[in-house]
């Protein structure tokens, strides 16, 4: 175990510096940089720069040095510091900037995981158990439509059907009296209150891939001959199901997480720009806009970190459950 | 020497006229191509999905003839007009004919919004090429008619008006233009990259196919929006739409080479130990050869499926990527840049309409995704269902 977890964790670190080189190069990529944008903007508005302000203004964010130098203290910064710079659109370090919404962004991806295990796994046994009854045709219909809709579009037709239905618009993780309040036993309340609709639907397209998968392995489980053997020894139907098909055909629920997981955060930034959420969609979207890179960066940076160490939490927890995977062809 | 399958299959009701007896010559003679069609016809849904997308693909290239109206052109006092309530009999139960009541802006003393309501004494029936300004279509020829219209002028809004006054109908019809042929320009990208790394990867194997792969699971593993965020956002504003359009799909393919890559690779090792091909080194067959003329022929439908699914990835990022303000920019229209007007779950409320565009994406998308598990069945023509 320790032996896989070594392994694992090996073959991860190239990917996260793979990442890092990513995430710098989109701060690279845009042609000039932030400093040139920020002055051609104040020349525009009528100011006045000598080449020693811009000089000045150069060496203090660093765009004086080597592009390898900049990508050295980026990192180095990181690393070393937790510091992921300084925000040129808002004047701020990106740290602060993320505080709050990193961890409700976390909070609420995690909430879609769990939903989407909720919905889809009893969904696919019932409607593999089931085939072709009213229930397996609408759940393989959602399964097909669900993977077919592009997640801003589940966003404003689920809110929009809520708001005719109810009355009520989401627009905010929070009520307003909550907003700006410290956190509370109340708050976590109103958020619960508040959240569970974006939870759904960014879960939503998750839950349609599983519920096919899942379906389909179960199916084959299904048709197998030992299917037949244990039934003909005359083991109950539920006893057969949950002792031996449903447990072979939750293997690709467990390893296809590392699929899962860039789904949801893809949908968490997307359903978080189109219903406005205190989530890390907005502000990435406010700075791919206005270019303001060091910030776009992080935040790629950041998400794609996170996910690289869900999946491999989730690879671990495989592994500790299927002794297959431990001892398998070398990983 | 022809490639005549031995397998011997009781699928006999696939093969046309097996039941009449002589006809199991035809399953044995037939070739492989022609086996995967049997197969393929079986898949309901496939064939269903392969006639709505030529529809589709057919609208999106006769847009010029079809769209009532041109995609800038603004309707002065009919913003936000609902789409058009078209009736065949009057108030009177008499039939008519297909016809629009002539519309009146009201102001909604409640609610201070001006909307339309229908004048019932005043019938404007629905006519076919009602002639207009003279435009050019298809870039060959000017055309001087609508396709659709009332005769007195008073516009036909098919899927309603925007906030600008302009036709959505007309513009759904051009903006399939670029959803939908984006998908087979990031798909050609796609494949190229795809095959190319994954061919290298399966066939030298060793220290290049473990590079190549991890980049694989790194690009599999990584969420994408972010990364097409990040990356959209560098392609600088004062580009043409053409330079916009090619950057996107660019974007789109780099990033989605990965499971085409990872598919041909598994394809490509096991073939490798496939006895006949073993047969065909012996002979003397150069490498070329072998995957030329042995291999590719065993796994081009194997391709064609992964091919299939890889197109629907690409109209959904553009689509998501236009919706954000990051693909296609206006003027030009894409489904995307058209559900952006209805951003706002404001907007949403007080105009669903406007989300109509997204019904033209997902059964597109949905579309692609049936032919493409037919064809996953009918690519193994030997296997069973």
């Amino acid at each position: 175990m320790v032996a896989y977890i070594a392994r694992r964790v090996a073959i991860m670190i190239p990917m996260l510096v793979l990442l890092s080189i990513i995430a710098f190069v989109i701060i690279q990529l845009p042609p000039g940089d932030y400093l040139t944008t920020y002055i051609n903007a104040r020349i525009a508005a009528g100011e006045v720069f000598n080449e020693a302000e811009i000089d000045r203004l150069r060496a203090q964010y660093g765009l004086d040095q080597s592009v390898y130098v900049q990508y050295y203290k980026w990192m180095s910064n990181i690393l070393l510091r937790g510091q992921f710079g300084q925000s040129f659109f808002w004047g701020r370090p990106v740290n602060e900037l993320l505080s709050e919404r990193l961890p409700l962004t976390l909070a609420v991806s995690f909430s879609s995981l769990l939903v989407v295990y909720i919905l889809a796994i009893p969904i696919a046994i019932v409607s593999a158990i089931y085939k072709y009854s009213w229930f397996d045709v609408l759940a393989t219909t959602f399964g097909f439509v669900g993977l077919a809709t592009p997640d801003f579009l589940i966003a404003l037709v689920v809110s929009w059907l809520f708001f005719m239905l109810s009355g009520r618009m989401v627009t905010s993780l929070f009520s307003l009296p909550f907003r700006d309040a410290p956190w509370s036993f109340a708050k976590f309340l109103d958020l619960v209150s508040n959240a569970w609709l974006p939870v759904l639907i960014i879960g939503l397209s998750g839950t349609a891939g599983l519920i096919r998968t899942l379906r389909a392995t179960l199916l084959d489980e299904l048709s197998r001959p030992y299917v037949v053997t244990a039934r003909s020894k005359g083991l109950t139907e539920t006893r057969l199901l949950f002792k031996y098909p449903v447990r072979i055909a939750m293997n690709p629920v467990f390893s296809t997480i590392g699929w899962l997981l860039p789904g949801l955060i893809n949908g968490g930034v997307i359903v978080g720009i189109v219903l406005n959420l205190q989530m890390i969609g907005p502000v990435l979207m406010q700075a791919t806009l206005t270019q303001d890179m060091y910030l776009a960066g992080s935040i790629v940076l950041i998400l794609g970190v996170l996910t690289v160490i869900g999946t491999l939490i989730s690879d671990i927890l495989l592994a500790w459950l299927d002794p297959r995977i431990r001892y398998g062809a070398g990983g | 020497m022809t490639e005549t399958p031995t397998y011997i299959s009781d699928d006999l009701e696939d093969v046309p006229g097996a039941r009449a007896g002589e006809a199991g010559e035809t399953f044995y003679t037939a070739s492989q191509w022609q086996l995967m069609w049997w197969k393929f016809r079986k898949h309901r849904a496939a064939l269903v999905a392969i006639i709505v997308l030529g529809l589709l693909y057919g609208i999106a290239v006769f847009a010029d003839l079809l769209a009532p109206y041109q995609t800038n052109e603004r309707f002065g006092t009919w913003e936000m007009a609902p789409p058009a309530r078209i009736h065949v009999r009057d108030e009177s139960g008499q039939w008519v004919g297909p016809f629009v009541y002539r519309l009146h802006r009201e102001l909604d003393p409640e609610t201070f919004r001006v909307g339309f309501v229908e004048d019932t004494s005043e019938i404007l029936p629905l006519r076919f090429f009602i002639p207009a300004e003279p435009r050019k279509a298809l870039s060959i020829f000017t055309m001087n008619w609508r396709l659709l219209g009332t005769e007195d002028g008073q516009p036909v809004f098919i899927f309603g008006s925007d906030s600008l006054g302009r036709d959505l109908f007309s513009r759904t019809l051009y903006g399939s233009r670029v959803s939908m042929f984006i998908g087979f320009g990031g798909v050609i990208l796609t494949f190229v990259l795809g095959v190319t790394l994954g061919g290298i990867a399966g066939y030298l194997g060793g220290v290049v196919d473990e590079v190549i792969m991890r980049l694989v699971d790194f690009m599999v593993a990584t969420p994408t929006i972010p990364l097409w965020m990040g990356l959209a956002a560098a392609i600088p504003r004062d580009w043409t739409v053409l330079q916009t359009y090619f950057a996107i799909t660019l974007i789109l393919s780099v990033l989605g080479w990965g499971g085409l890559a990872r598919a041909v690779r598994g394809k490509l090792l096991s073939l490798r130990e496939e006895d006949y091909v073993m047969a065909a080194q012996v002979y003397g067959a150069s490498t070329s050869r072998l995957i030329l003329r042995y291999m590719l022929p065993n796994f081009m439908s194997y391709l064609l499926v992964n091919i299939t699914l890889a197109v629907p990835y690409t109209i959904l990022g553009e689509t998501s990527l236009s919706f954000l303000g990051l693909g296609i920019q206006p003027p030009a229209v894409s489904w995307g840049t058209l559900l952006r007007d209805a951003q706002q779950l404001t907007v949403v409320a007080q105009r669903p309409w406007q989300l109509i565009p997204g019904i033209f994406v997902v059964v597109t998308v949905l579309m692609f995704n049936f032919i493409g598990d037919g064809l996953r069945d009918a690519a193994d023509p030997y296997s069973r269902l």
